[in-house]
């Protein structure tokens, strides 16, 4: 593609670009605006950013969760995706059907799941307890270890994929070369295959980070109202205390956070490439 | 890079992939600084030859001897041999400083000490002034010099080269051909070279293996193969070949003859390696360029009449089919330049040979 698009290129875009203008960008601006207009016009709600403590637990919560988060799925993932470049073509298959597999599930189903599993009286703390290990059951759920062993377990194959994709491009050659320069395994890992698979590490990495920003189910379903995070925080504000002024802003915030993750992260890597569009 | 090269040697190297021969008992020796191309069709077993020696490949049965000493176990990064692969496989993330430098930071050797090498090396190779140079920047040539430079920045006791110049075009190819030669020349070391081009093998070559099915058919210097190869398969991939099938006659006193095909037509031969038997049914190769178009007056030991069945000029030569009496198809090539003949389809000629020209050869063992 070259040059200015010409009008029928505009033509062609028009009914989409209405139908996301109309109904979906002018709603949202509707409802941001909110924040600057309720309980009273101006900037009081984001005021409260620098003056409630509340808010800025939530936040800051919030960013702690999401960071260790993304941290724990970008060290299993990679294991996994490792792994996966590494298999034969047929393990290949089953791993990949393994990593997919869960994505199919209801995101419900699945932290209900947790929750059977981690309670007083669920599988871990029984067996834990009839092993003879611990004499008191784990407060493993309804609280923030709950909810970042549910967010790692939704998270870890949106970091596999774009890791296993810059893993495969990477050239077997390169690492047989590395070798027979004189490298030992873990110097080709650490200097050849390591350096090679970044691009995909820092795509996976922003990905599960803007994705788990605004997570709203597992936390409210794992951390049982105790912990809360930003998307639960604003749907408490909104429907339950009908502050539409608080929630929105902190809703403006988080658009503003993911816009700004975006912009710092296309500065060091080629956005379109990371998320799959060809040069 | 002063320390003189290694002598490697293969002792019954065998590899199986299940059923699959891809080599088959071959034994060789490389002496110390000599250049040794595996040369072979695609399938021949000279790439996991190669792959044996750099350790990526483990033999079925067999060894390989570096200095008489058997480093068949080790794995690759402790035989301390430089490889370049095909496509150079330089790393995309570092610059052609930091590439040619690896091999030396895997080892170990302090910033200093690295830069002085590197420096070197890049001199070796005439990229003096490319250190900070991404790879991808690069033409084809200069990645080919970095691969090299990266190769040879450790002193390796050996160099291996697996189709080094096959990603190059025809005109650089040679260039290239040229400067691996002096680059050998220049560093005295032990280069061992996988191609299946058999000009390049020729030209770069103190020593050629020819393979084929896994098996090593003929090893020695490019001009004893050339002139006397061996069997049908060496005469023909080495160079074009005509091939005169007969029985064998005499000797009298001027040698040998072949009565070619039951036609009472004698073919005059001499042959340093294989002289068969009295009655014995025998093969002779002719290379095309030892065959002359005769004027009138003109005789040699050999001579055929025919007439050309089809001709195509060459620049510096013709190249002629020619259907003779009794000899079926002859190719021949003629030097353009003083040619006795205008070369025109259906026009009758006569050819002539010497009796040293044509070589008896085995037929190949299936």
């Amino acid at each position: 593609m070259s040059g200015k698009p010409g009008i029928g290129w505009w033509l062609l875009i028009l009914p989409a670009l209405i139908l996301v203008l109309g109904f979906y960008v002018a709603p949202i601006l509707q409802v941001l605006a909110i924040s600057v207009s309720e309980p009273e016009p101006g900037l009081g709600n984001y005021e409260r950013l620098l003056t409630s403590e509340g808010v800025q637990r939530v936040i800051l919560t919030t960013l702690r969760i999401c960071l260790i988060t993304t941290a724990c799925a970008l060290l299993l993932g990679y294991a996994i995706a490792y792994a996966i470049t590494l298999a034969s073509p047929r393990a290949r298959g089953w791993w990949m059907l393994a990593v997919l597999v869960p994505l199919w599930i209801s995101v419900l189903v699945r932290a209900f799941a947790w929750v059977t599993l981690l309670r007083r009286q669920g599988l871990v703390n029984n067996t834990l307890m009839q092993s003879g290990l611990i004499s008191e059951p784990l407060p493993l759920v309804w609280n923030e270890f709950g909810i970042l062993v549910g967010m790692v377990h939704y998270m870890v194959p949106f970091a596999v994929l774009p890791m296993l994709s810059s893993m495969r491009e990477i050239e077997p050659r390169l690492l047989a070369a590395a070798r027979g320069l004189g490298a030992s395994r873990g110097q080709v890992f650490r200097q050849v295959f390591l350096p090679l698979s970044m691009p995909g590490v820092i795509a996976a990495g922003v990905l599960v980070f803007i994705f788990s920003l605004g997570f709203y189910i597992t936390p409210a379903i794992l951390g049982g109202g105790k912990t809360l995070m930003v998307a639960e925080w604003i749907s408490l504000q909104i429907l339950d205390l009908i502050r539409w002024g608080l929630g929105t802003m902190m809703a403006t915030m988080l658009i503003i956070t993911i816009l700004v993750t975006l912009i710092i992260f296309s500065r060091i890597v080629d956005l379109r490439r990371m998320f799959g569009a060809g040069n | 890079m002063s320390a003189a090269g290694h002598a490697l040697s293969l002792r019954q190297l065998t590899k199986l992939y299940g059923d699959f021969v891809a080599v088959e008992d071959v034994s060789l020796d490389v002496a110390q600084g000599q250049f040794l191309t595996l040369l072979g069709p695609s399938g021949s077993g000279k790439t996991t030859i190669l792959m044996a020696i750099a350790g990526f490949v483990a033999p079925t049965a067999g060894t390989v001897l570096l200095d008489g000493r058997d480093i068949t176990p080790l794995p690759p990064e402790k035989r301390d041999f430089g490889m370049v692969f095909q496509g150079y496989a330089l790393f995309p993330h570092m610059t052609v400083a930091e590439n040619v430098a690896f091999p030396l930071r895997v080892r170990g050797m302090t910033r200093a000490d690295r830069d002085v090498k590197v420096r070197a090396a890049l001199d070796l190779v005439q990229l003096t002034g490319f250190a900070d140079r991404q790879p991808r920047q690069l033409s084809g040539g200069q990645q080919q010099r970095v691969a090299l430079a990266r190769a040879l920045v450790f002193d390796p006791a050996l160099l291996l080269l697996d189709e080094p110049l096959s990603a190059l075009d025809k005109k650089l190819r040679a260039e290239l051909q040229e400067e691996l030669k002096a680059l050998h020349r220049r560093v005295g070391r032990t280069f061992v070279n996988v191609t299946h081009d058999q000009e390049e093998a020729l030209s770069l070559s103190d020593s050629i293996a020819i393979l084929n099915h896994g098996k090593l058919i003929q090893m020695g210097d490019p001009a004893a193969l050339y002139e006397n190869p061996r069997t049908r398969f060496v005469a023909d991939f080495l160079g074009k070949s005509n091939f005169l099938e007969g029985v064998a006659r005499g000797p009298d006193a001027k040698g040998m003859l072949l009565e070619a095909g039951g036609t009472g037509v004698h073919v005059r031969f001499a042959g340093p390696i294989t002289i068969p038997a009295e009655g014995a049914r025998s093969l002779l190769s002719l290379r095309p360029e030892k065959l002359m178009v005769l004027g009138e007056n003109e005789t040699a030991e050999n001579i055929v009449h025919g007439s050309i069945r089809a001709w195509s000029y060459l620049g510096a030569g013709f190249s002629l089919v020619v259907a003779t009496e009794h000899l079926g198809e002859i190719r021949a090539v003629l030097p353009a330049w003083n040619s006795a003949i205008a070369p025109a389809e259906g026009l009758p000629v006569r050819l002539g040979w010497a009796a040293d020209a044509a070589v008896p050869v085995l037929e190949d063992v299936a």
